[in-house]
């Protein structure tokens, strides 16, 4: 089932003109979508398309989903300085009017299923940058959305850390399975962590291939090293430099 | 060796111009009705240390007094501009106004509406619309300066006007608020002097008033002492003012 759809989509900025497309994009449910291209081709302004915060020029951006069915990451944790861990985690629920009982015990199990249980009071000044990106990752994952938007989540992160959170993504994605599209510089993220790699060209962007990754997710130990992998991420590579030079 | 010789340093050129004061004053016969040697200043400050006591708490809650009515009044003002931007648009003149008059200039049109018989209401009125401006623009730029992706998270969220107001913009303005009222405080002590120079009757019994009354019987030392006790006074409600500042901070960002 299709839960957000761009048909035909354009963007335009008032000074900076055309930001994105035509594009189209259909993204079903329980998918994993990694949208790649260069940098001011139009990745974050179709994920915001996507989020509902944007409306688009011309064509259609489509949505069945209601409020609190959709999540975003961006590429900074975006926590509130003056709020511990938990009450950040707890955000959502309580401007969508939950009790504090409520959104207090949800907000605890969502910052133990990232792996943070013990740092409920922590403020985010006291946390690292991999763990300030997991109460982002909770507070996303709390409202228990069926869409979840990932706004390059990780750039700012080192290799390590990024790896290991992109495992943590494909773990918690298991666990309710929503349909993810994430943006992302890096090839290898994209081909490890999505089912389907879309690649756009140089902005304004388009679509320049839409290739499927195979075999199961979450990944098993050792999938970058496999042949299946090394020749999708040739795949992605290649589609990326034709749509640079398109 | 070196931050030692630092921090002495202050002290030290305080302590030679103080020397050089003296010396020049003794050295040239000055009179001491017109430039008093710091010794008796100093001889000065003691003997009327109890009538300069009481009248610097005199200014100083004048002065605390203004900035809590202009913190309330400010605050109150900028919670509307931020929760209409009509209402910030309507403010904004009259801010600028009320920030860009002297107060010298409108403090006898102030003295006349308190009535000549209640100078206090005169001087906290004077230096509360003088403490208002830095604060209602801290407000107001706080209130702005909250992160655009959490912005965009409320959006995605739905909440609406006032969630937004508490949750999100009250709290950002918090370091600019906090900065505001160090600002306005020094500012509501300069207000509460000069109204008291306006006033200049024995209804307002503040620094300012020390410091006419010692002029006018040519008692220059008096004055001089009365001065010190105006920056020592000045000094510390800022080094306090400091201290809140920090503390919290610390306690909004949690570090």
């Amino acid at each position: 089932m299709t839960l957000a759809a761009l048909r035909d989509v354009a963007v335009d900025y008032p000074r900076r003109g055309r930001a994105l497309g035509p594009f189209s994009l259909e993204i079903a449910e329980g998918e994993i979508t990694a949208l790649v291209g260069a940098s001011g081709c139009g990745k974050s302004t179709a994920l915001r398309l996507l989020a509902g915060l944007e409306t688009p020029t011309t064509g259609e951006a489509a949505r069945d989903l209601r409020r609190g069915e959709t999540s975003v990451v961006f590429q900074a944790p975006t926590l509130a300085p003056w709020l511990s861990a938990q009450a950040n985690v707890a955000l959502p629920l309580a401007l969508a009017g939950l009790d504090a009982a409520t959104t207090g015990a949800r907000a605890a199990e969502a910052l133990a299923r990232v792996g943070l249980d013990g740092a409920q009071t922590a403020r985010p000044a006291q946390l690292s940058g991999g763990m300030a990106m997991r109460v982002s990752l909770a507070r996303a994952l709390v409202t228990r959305p069926r869409l979840l938007l990932l706004d390059e989540p990780f750039a700012a992160l080192d290799e390590i850390i990024r790896r290991d959170l992109a495992d943590d993504v494909l773990r918690l994605w298991a666990a309710s399975r929503p349909a993810i599209v994430f943006v992302t510089h890096s090839v290898e993220e994209a081909v490890y962590m999505a089912s389907r790699v879309v690649v756009m060209t140089r902005g304004p962007g388009r679509l320049a291939a839409d290739i499927p990754v195979e075999g199961p997710l979450p990944r098993p130990p050792g999938f970058r090293a496999t042949a299946g992998f090394r020749s999708v991420v040739e795949t992605v590579s290649a589609a990326l430099a034709r749509g640079l030079s398109a | 060796m070196r931050r030692a010789a630092e921090r002495l340093a202050p002290y030290l050129l305080i302590a030679l111009l103080l020397a050089a004061w003296e010396l020049a004053c003794r050295a040239l016969a000055v009179p001491a009705y017109f430039l008093p040697p710091p010794s008796a200043v100093a001889a000065s400050l003691v003997a009327d240390a109890p009538s300069l006591l009481a009248s610097a708490w005199n200014t100083l809650s004048m002065a605390l007094l203004a900035l809590a009515v202009a913190s309330v009044l400010a605050q109150a003002a900028a919670l509307g501009a931020g929760l209409s931007p009509i209402v910030e648009r309507a403010l904004r003149p009259l801010a600028v106004i009320a920030q860009v008059t002297p107060v010298v200039a409108i403090a006898p049109l102030v003295l006349i509406w308190a009535g000549i018989d209640h100078p206090q209401r005169a001087i906290v009125a004077l230096a509360a619309v003088v403490a208002f401006f830095p604060i209602y623009s801290g407000a107001v730029t706080g209130l702005k300066a909250a992160d655009p992706d959490l912005e965009r998270l409320f959006d995605l969220y739905g909440a609406g006007r006032v969630q937004r107001l508490f949750r999100l913009r009250l709290p950002s303005a918090v370091p600019q608020l906090l900065e505001g009222h160090k600002v306005a405080a020094g500012l509501a002590v300069i207000g509460a002097v000069v109204a008291e120079f306006v006033a200049g009757s024995g209804g307002a019994q503040g620094l300012a008033w020390r410091i006419l009354e010692a002029g006018n019987r040519l008692q220059t030392a008096r004055m001089f002492a009365a001065l010190v006790t105006l920056g020592l006074l000045g000094a510390a409600l800022h080094a306090l003012l400091e201290r809140i500042e920090r503390a919290g901070l610390k306690w909004w960002s949690g570090r």
